[in-house]
């Protein structure tokens, strides 16, 4: 049957489904450094990242997606990441920030 | 000896009449329930040291029955003055100071008919909880063994839609600590804290919280949830937003636990216009300063100890029984 | 059978006689039998005295939602209704649309907390019309008056919403519509989050609701949404939501509060199919959608083409079938004086045959 063309489509939902995500790469993340769910979102990583000051790159967010199951783009944001390690300095709960953009690329190269 | 009577037989009422034994009065107890014992005899265990509820009643009580203290239980207070205490039968008991320890009330979850307590099975509130724990019987309501289980904090608590605007303060730790319970009982459950703001106020609990994030692996969303329904399973499908991505988030759990707050005594605005003593706008009694007199009532002759005043922990309930007790003693003798 | 313990404490008075009517806009088109139905039913089976005053207009609440009417203006056209209603002699006002029933009850809301609006109204009114009115005794929807009366219709039903053929009570879906009792909860029987309305009619006509994950979830109408082609894409996708959510229920019917909710969820199944190819009723059809006045109608024996059912996007025969009701399939397509008024194509949600009598008339 072909599809009549009403000039719209159905907008997909935006929600985060967490009965729909598959968390079992966010399940690895997480045990492997399970520090990173000690973040409580202050953002003082976010505010002096080197890159997320000139691009959208916003460090919090991807990684709380990744907890979340949204695996989608993870990779090329953290790529974005230069190393500098300034967030690491800063974070309030010693998470090993670094480390945690590493883990996630190393994880997330399919996605 | 001097007259002082307790109303109420909670932590603080139980405490104050402890101390004013102590300070060489002769206290009271009125206890509207059965036993002594307030709130707290509906709990398991305590924050941020898990430990029973029961011992710490146990203790307290002891200590009472030993120092022979006078204790009038199922007698409930209709009005008092500074120097009389008249009962819901009529009887007036005299008495040369009133120490108030009449306490809170828990929030009742069905006034936030979102989240369908009383109407969907396996929404309970941290109370209901408390109640399982102590029984042994953590369970769904068809008996089998949660999977995911979703805390909401704030219910009842800085809510205006509820005429609830104040923090209740320790329904946040009490959260963390009952979160920690069920993933002791259920290892391979997934546990979510739904928080607007977490507030760890007292000394360990920042500690246990990073703890319960840590190595019991409890997820965090900054989020409150908006609605509660029933899946065709028998789930319940919660949503909220994840503020931290900016994304509406969506789930279904086989139980939902809501943390009711602590919300005023409806009797407060009763003994204030009786007794010429304030309420905050809060609903809770005001004491006379919240520095210098924090125990001390804005009438002669009527002092404050416990949640009364405003949500506090057991801890700081204790203490306040002390302050009262001497602060009410001081009074009398001086008279 | 769906749980609930809040709806006495929503509690509203409403009349028990002598109505002034307002009309919906949209339900003149997409529902033309509902509204007569309506008019049938409390004149007829009940005894109940209505006017259908031709004088009275539009709310203009499209136009309100849509950023095209004034605050102002609105508050003096609903002043002047009241005037209508009380130049003929009533006071109680019911009103046919969900819509215009917020717009009511918001302006009424407005002039108790700013009485300097409504001042302000009487004058607008004086100046552009000469008459003055009074705010009336007690506003009501038309589901309410029909719930009201719930129980007297149970008593002269005909048939009940049951499967004729087991004899088990149908799975009803309803729908409330927002601007019932999301803006102000307490104007609507049961609140915001069990409304009752429905359900109590459904209940009392041997029914059963279906509590569905998505059931308080909006229909996306929204007005200026919908109405700009650009944005009906999220529209849609509301209503999309809600059928997505409650199809593994397999509801026999919904039932909507709001002009907007009935069409919505009535077109927008035709929509999906046609986009997507997904239905979501029995036999990879629609799910039909009912007003309840034609569900009123047919528990009390009226013709369904009589209630207008022909004029529905999902084909009702189903439920007809279902519930028993004798119908003629060759009138379906006939008007007024026995008329043709025309077929629509056949699409994925209907289910009728396609090659009926009306084409040999054809």
């Amino acid at each position: 049957m072909a599809a009549i063309n009403f000039g719209y489509t159905i907008s997909k939902p935006r929600a985060i489904d967490i009965d729909r995500n598959n968390l079992r790469k966010s399940d690895e993340i997480l045990h492997e450094m399970p520090e990173l769910q000690a973040c409580i979102g202050c953002g003082s990583c976010t505010a002096v990242c080197t890159a997320g000051n000139l691009t959208s790159f916003n460090f919090r967010k991807v990684h709380t997606l990744v907890r979340r199951g949204e695996y989608e783009g993870a990779y090329e944001e953290m790529n974005k990441c230069m190393l500098c390690g300034k967030c690491r300095l800063v974070c309030p709960r010693g998470i090993n920030t670094r480390g945690v953009a590493m883990l996630i690329k190393r994880k997330l190269g399919d996605f | 000896m001097k007259r002082v009577i307790v109303i109420g037989g909670g932590v603080a009422g139980m405490q104050t009449a402890l101390r004013l034994a102590d300070d060489g009065c002769d206290p009271l107890i009125l206890e509207k329930e059965g036993e002594l014992g307030g709130k707290l005899r509906d709990w398991y265990v305590l924050f941020p040291t898990f430990t029973p509820a029961s011992e710490v009643l146990a203790e307290l009580k002891g200590r009472v029955i030993r120092r022979g203290i006078e204790v009038r239980t199922s007698a409930e207070v209709a009005a008092f003055t500074p120097h009389s205490v008249t009962l819901a039968g009529g009887e007036t008991l005299a008495c040369d100071a009133v120490v108030v320890a009449t306490g809170f009330t828990l929030f009742d979850a069905r006034i936030k008919e979102e989240y369908g307590y009383g109407i969907y099975d396996n929404v309970v509130t941290s109370a209901d909880l408390e109640r399982m724990f102590a029984e042994g019987r953590v369970a769904k309501s068809d008996g089998s063994r949660p999977r995911r289980i979703a805390f909401l904090h704030c219910v009842g608590s800085r809510d205006e839609k509820v005429c609830q605007s104040h923090c209740s303060r320790v329904c946040c730790i009490t959260g963390v600590k009952q979160a920690m319970e069920m993933k002791r009982l259920f290892p391979e459950a997934d546990v979510f804290n739904f928080y607007m703001d977490i507030r760890m106020f007292g000394p360990g609990y920042e500690e246990m919280y990073r703890e319960a994030q840590q190595r019991c692996n409890i997820h965090f969303v900054r989020g409150r949830i908006s609605e509660a329904s029933p899946t065709i399973d028998g789930r319940i499908q919660i949503k909220a937003e994840d503020t931290l991505t900016g994304r509406p988030l969506k789930m279904s759990v086989d139980m939902l636990v809501l943390l009711v707050g602590m919300r005023a005594n409806d009797s407060n605005a009763r003994f204030a216009a009786q007794s010429g003593v304030e309420r905050s706008p809060s609903g809770f009694l005001a004491p006379k300063s919240l520095f210098l007199d924090g125990v001390r009532s804005t009438a002669e002759g009527i002092f404050y100890a416990g949640t009364v005043t405003a949500p506090k922990s057991v801890g700081e309930c204790v203490c306040e029984g002390y302050a009262a007790a001497d602060a009410a003693a001081e009074y009398v003798k001086e008279r | 059978m769906m749980k609930r313990n809040s709806w006495n404490e929503y509690q509203k008075q409403i009349a028990d006689d002598r109505y002034y009517y307002g009309r919906s806009c949209i339900r003149q088109n997409f529902f033309p039998g509902s509204e007569k139905a309506f008019i049938d039913i409390l004149r007829g089976d009940l005894g109940k005295d209505l006017l259908d005053d031709p004088l009275h207009s539009s709310c203009t609440g499209i136009g309100y939602h849509s950023d095209i009417v004034p605050l102002e203006t609105i508050m003096t056209v609903v002043a002047r209704q009241f005037a209508l209603m009380g130049e003929a002699g009533y006071e109680n006002f019911v009103t046919s649309c969900i819509t215009s029933f917020g717009v009511y009850t918001e302006v009424l809301a407005t002039w108790a907390e700013f009485p300097e609006t409504e001042e302000r109204t009487r004058e607008n009114l004086f100046k552009a019309t000469g008459r003055e009115f009074r705010k009336p005794a007690s506003l009501a929807h038309t589901s309410d008056v029909m719930f009201h009366f719930r129980e007297r219709i149970a008593a002269q039903a005909a048939r009940r919403l049951v499967n004729a053929a087991t004899g088990e009570p149908l799975k009803v879906v309803e729908h409330i519509g927002c601007h019932y009792a999301k803006i102000f909860p307490k104007s609507g029987i049961g609140g915001s989050e069990f409304p009752y309305v429905l359900a109590g009619m459904v209940e009392a006509w041997g029914g059963e609701c279906v509590d569905y994950p998505e059931r308080r979830h909006c229909c996306g109408f929204g007005f200026r949404n919908y109405l700009v082609q650009a944005n009906r894409g999220y529209s849609i996708a509301n209503s999309h939501k809600k059928l997505e959510s409650m199809a593994p229920y397999k509801p026999d019917f919904i039932v909507a509060n709001c002009p907007g909710c009935a069409m919505f969820l009535d077109k927008w199944q035709y929509a999906i199919a046609e986009m997507e190819g997904t239905t979501y009723g029995e036999n990879g059809h629609g799910i039909p959608v009912l007003t309840y006045e034609e569900m009123a109608g047919l528990v009390l024996g009226y013709d369904p083409w009589e209630l207008g059912m022909q004029m529905h996007q999902v084909d009702v025969e189903p439920l007809l079938d279902k519930m028993g009701v004798d119908y003629d399939p060759a009138a379906k397509y006939l008007g007024r004086n026995g008329k043709y008024i025309g077929k629509p194509a056949s699409a994925v949600v209907n289910c009728s045959a396609t090659d009926t009598v009306y084409d040999i008339r054809e």
